[in-house]
């Protein structure tokens, strides 16, 4: 009964959900799940690159989250928090998926050499414009699977998701150096890549 | 400030998070860098088209199958 009463009240404020959760009650836990399952889903599916993993690590990490609630300090937000299980539980199902190649946030990292821009084009003034949404979808989803995971990871949580560079260290138990390095070289990576899509055609190229 | 300068501080300017002075030089190194002034440019558009192209949107069907399974896990963990 004091559930339902909980569950009919209006809670906005997150600690609130959180500290009823850890009370025993899985209607508060259930609005967190309804907050976060659309961003967990996003950096589940982004690192392993397999919807049936994404929907496992969206289970799983919301269950073991349910699970340590009681080891969850308040010293960061829910979400950082969260986002830490959801990241490890995607690793682990990625390297389990790929045993042949060690997965690894700190996997190593080649020399700047790989991020340095080689093509310096302009892009056409809306790029988006150039392809049908989902021709621009299968674009964008090629481009940054060939990310390294350790690249992709930083440039989801901190571009994609919007988490701090100090959350995202957190989340990835990276340092802030760790976390502008790499996020640099995704971003420039990913640039180069898109390069050869967005460009600026010169008059008389014919679209493909 | 020179090509590698400008790339290396590349990721503080596109965060808003540099210091005045370092900014005011990298926006000078754009007024007459223009490979530079294109990279950051098509950096910024590389962030903006990833961040709205709402790649992996959940579907409501499958939304609702995930909750009520992490739910029911939930009271099966309490009880």
């Amino acid at each position: 009964m004091g559930a339902i009463q909980k569950l009919n009240e209006p809670v906005f404020d997150e600690l609130k959900l959180v500290r009823a959760a850890k009370a025993g009650d899985i209607g508060a836990f259930e609005q967190l799940v309804h907050r976060y399952d659309r961003n967990v889903f996003r950096i589940a599916q982004h690192i392993t690159q397999n919807r049936e993993d994404a929907e496992d690590v969206v289970q799983d990490a919301f269950l073991k989250a349910y699970e340590n609630l009681k080891n969850f300090q308040e010293q960061s937000k829910f979400y950082t928090w969260l986002v830490r299980i959801a990241v490890n539980e995607a690793l682990m199902r990625l390297r389990r998926r790929r045993p042949e190649r060690m997965v690894s946030l700190d996997e190593e990292i080649r020399t700047d050499e790989d991020s340095m821009p080689r093509e310096v084009a302009d892009w056409s003034p809306n790029p988006e414009q150039l392809y049908t949404q989902s021709e621009l979808r299968d674009i964008l989803t090629k481009t940054i699977q060939g990310l390294p995971s350790s690249f992709r990871t930083v440039f989801v949580l901190r571009d994609v998701e919007g988490l701090s560079t100090e959350e995202t260290a957190e989340a990835l138990d990276l340092s802030i150096p760790a976390v502008k390095s790499r996020l640099l070289r995704a971003r420039l990576q990913l640039r180069e890549r898109l390069n050869k899509y967005f460009k600026k055609r010169k008059s008389g190229d014919v679209k493909q | 400030m020179n090509c590698s300068d400008f790339l290396r501080e590349l990721t503080d300017y596109l965060d808003e998070s540099l210091d005045a002075r370092t900014r005011t030089e990298l926006e000078e190194h754009l007024q007459w860098c223009h490979n530079c002034f294109v990279i950051c440019n098509t950096t910024k558009k590389t962030i903006e088209i990833y961040r709205d192209s709402q790649l992996y949107e959940l579907p409501d069907d499958l939304r609702t199958r995930l909750r009520t399974a992490i739910v029911a896990k939930c009271q099966h963990k309490k009880a």
